[in-house]
């Protein structure tokens, strides 16, 4: 078909936590080419650090993103511990598991918000709700042992800055119990349902070609047959001394990367419960005062991929630079190749599927002719997501009477 | 043979500096003009995920150093290279290799004003469009 049109999805989306602007090309039904426009959320914040105190920068860091808050501090503070001779010799061992159970915690919550979103975009708004529902356990969890539920203000360079009262582990025990049927219930409701099967297989598939030509990472890349996670490639926490599973998945489509947060979950429960049973008494702080000059690389596995970040010490007490690169950063820029080729219906819970900083749907102008322009809002490409599931549903009903 | 021994076996005479900082964080430096051929063998040939790149405005020039992760043992091979030339500097895209180093260097063009040659789409990534021409936010001379 020769007439393309131009659909624009933002820059503004209440839903997810970043602005970003999609420019779709569409031939009919079909994405033939996408503009990928991100800036509208840049602060500057490589550079602010630049101007804060080696001991301010986990503040500054922590307010990159909101959802894995506890990500950026960690990698931050990785990164200078490693300028510092690395972390497992300057962190006293209390302050490792209760960083690695900051970091699981965390997993939970993301993946769980994920979920829902998901669940609203494909039009199955019971899984948005009860994902959402799930997740407030949660984030009381995180207000139980770090006093908030986002922005946790719990990392410091040579430990963490408070620490799991012994009263709390049962509450925390009892809380993570309640969390696996709930897992269970989604597992069944998303992984079994045949809905759900064919709107999400074979739809925005990235191909592990197409993986490693865009260096992606997290659930993106496990989802297109990387077997690739910071926390076994490079343990930081105690992740090397507790029994767990990397998921990886073969397909690279939607459904691949829902089963594996879905599958990465149950993970973290149970090296939540590990850290809990195995956590030692002692100090949380390895109260480091000075940072000599050199460079350290510091890196985790965020909810949505490796975060690592880069640090330069010329032995003042600012960082002369301080690089970083959230895991989206390479995520987001593989949709120009996952979303093209598929319907515009399908472009929704593509440019989603990675878990990104997404947007919005709120905005939407179909541009037919200069003199003919259409104006459709949000809820339009939600509706044409929502008439597909339908359209598959009727047709599965059809096929088996 | 380890993937250390491969790169020092191919890129020996263009390798300035080698320093292992620890047993997973390995720093090298090669002259400018090496560095597309460097990243085409670390990429293509040893299968190292290109992590990120970190243009570093020092007191000698522009620094960039390429990070490599090997997924398979946990190190990070950096690869530094230092743009002397502070009035134009440049250097060749790696873009061309793989797609996943379009947008940092994007991102290097408009913070530190390094312009590297041949990539396929060089323009702003974050700075807002109202940004003003020629002032570079990442360099240590740029007064706010």
């Amino acid at each position: 078909m020769s007439h393309r049109v131009v659909v624009p999805i933002g820059p503004y989306h209440p839903l997810q936590e970043e602005p970003e602007f999609f420019q779709l090309y569409v031939e009919g039904e079909k994405v033939v080419d996408i503009d990928i426009i991100i800036g509208y959320n840049h602060r500057g914040i490589e550079k602010l650090a630049e101007s804060k105190h080696f001991d301010q920068i986990p503040y500054l860091v922590e307010r990159i993103c909101g959802i894995c808050s506890s990500s950026h501090p960690y990698a931050y503070v990785l990164a200078v511990e490693d300028l510092l001779g690395g972390e497992a010799n300057i962190v006293p061992e209390r302050a490792l598991y209760i960083r690695t159970v900051i970091d699981e915690l965390q997993r939970i919550h993301s993946h769980l918000l994920w979920l829902g979103l998901a669940g609203h975009f494909i039009g199955y708004n019971t899984v948005w709700m009860w994902a959402w529902k799930y997740r407030e356990p949660v984030l009381d969890m995180f207000e139980m042992i770090t006093g908030n539920r986002n922005n946790y203000a719990m990392f410091k360079v040579g430990g963490v800055r408070r620490d799991i009262q012994d009263g709390d582990v049962p509450l925390l025990r009892k809380a993570l119990d309640e969390l696996k049927p709930a897992l269970d219930m989604f597992r069944g409701a998303v992984m079994d349902d045949p809905v759900i099967q064919m709107r999400l297989k074979k739809v925005g598939v990235l191909t592990r070609a197409q993986a490693v030509d865009w260096c992606v990472v997290g659930p993106t890349a496990r989802a297109s047959g990387l077997n690739i996670d910071v926390r076994r490639d490079e343990p930081y926490g105690v992740f090397d001394r507790i029994d767990w599973n990397v998921i990886v998945e073969k397909d690279g489509d939607i459904f691949a990367k829902t089963v594996i947060r879905i599958l990465e979950m149950y993970e973290s429960i149970n090296i939540i419960r590990q850290c809990l049973e195995k956590m030692p008494k002692g100090q949380i702080d390895a109260d480091v005062k000075d940072i000599p000059p050199g460079e350290g690389i510091g890196r985790v596995e965020a909810p949505r991929g490796e975060c690592i970040h880069y640090i330069k010490s010329d032995g003042t007490n600012r960082p002369v630079r301080h690089k970083i690169r959230a895991p989206s950063f390479m995520n987001v820029a593989s949709n120009k190749v996952a979303c093209v080729g598929g319907t515009i219906s399908d472009a929704t819970i593509t440019l989603a599927a990675v878990d990104p900083c997404y947007c919005c749907t709120e905005r939407v102008a179909v541009l037919r002719k200069p003199d003919n322009q259409k104006i459709l809002n949000g809820w339009d490409l939600i509706k044409l997501s929502q008439e597909k599931t339908e359209q598959i549903r009727k047709g599965m009903y059809h096929a088996g009477t | 043979m380890d993937i250390r021994e491969q790169i020092r076996e191919r890129l020996g005479p263009q390798i300035i500096d080698w320093k292992e900082k620890s047993s997973r964080r390995i720093y090298f430096s090669v002259k400018t003009q090496d560095v597309f051929k460097a990243v085409e063998f670390l990429f293509k040939e040893l299968g190292l995920r290109f992590s990120i790149a970190s243009g570093v405005d020092t007191p000698e020039g522009f620094e960039i150093l390429y990070h490599f992760s090997c997924d398979k043992t946990g190190e990070i091979f950096s690869l530094r290279t230092l743009i002397a030339d502070r009035q134009h500097p440049q250097i060749d895209s790696i873009a061309p290799l793989f797609s996943g180093a379009e947008w940092v260097e994007r991102e290097m063009w408009e913070m530190l004003g390094i312009n590297f040659k041949g990539h396929p789409n060089l323009k702003r990534l974050l700075l807002a469009d109202d940004w003003p021409e020629g002032k570079y936010p990442l360099r240590q001379d740029h007064e706010p």
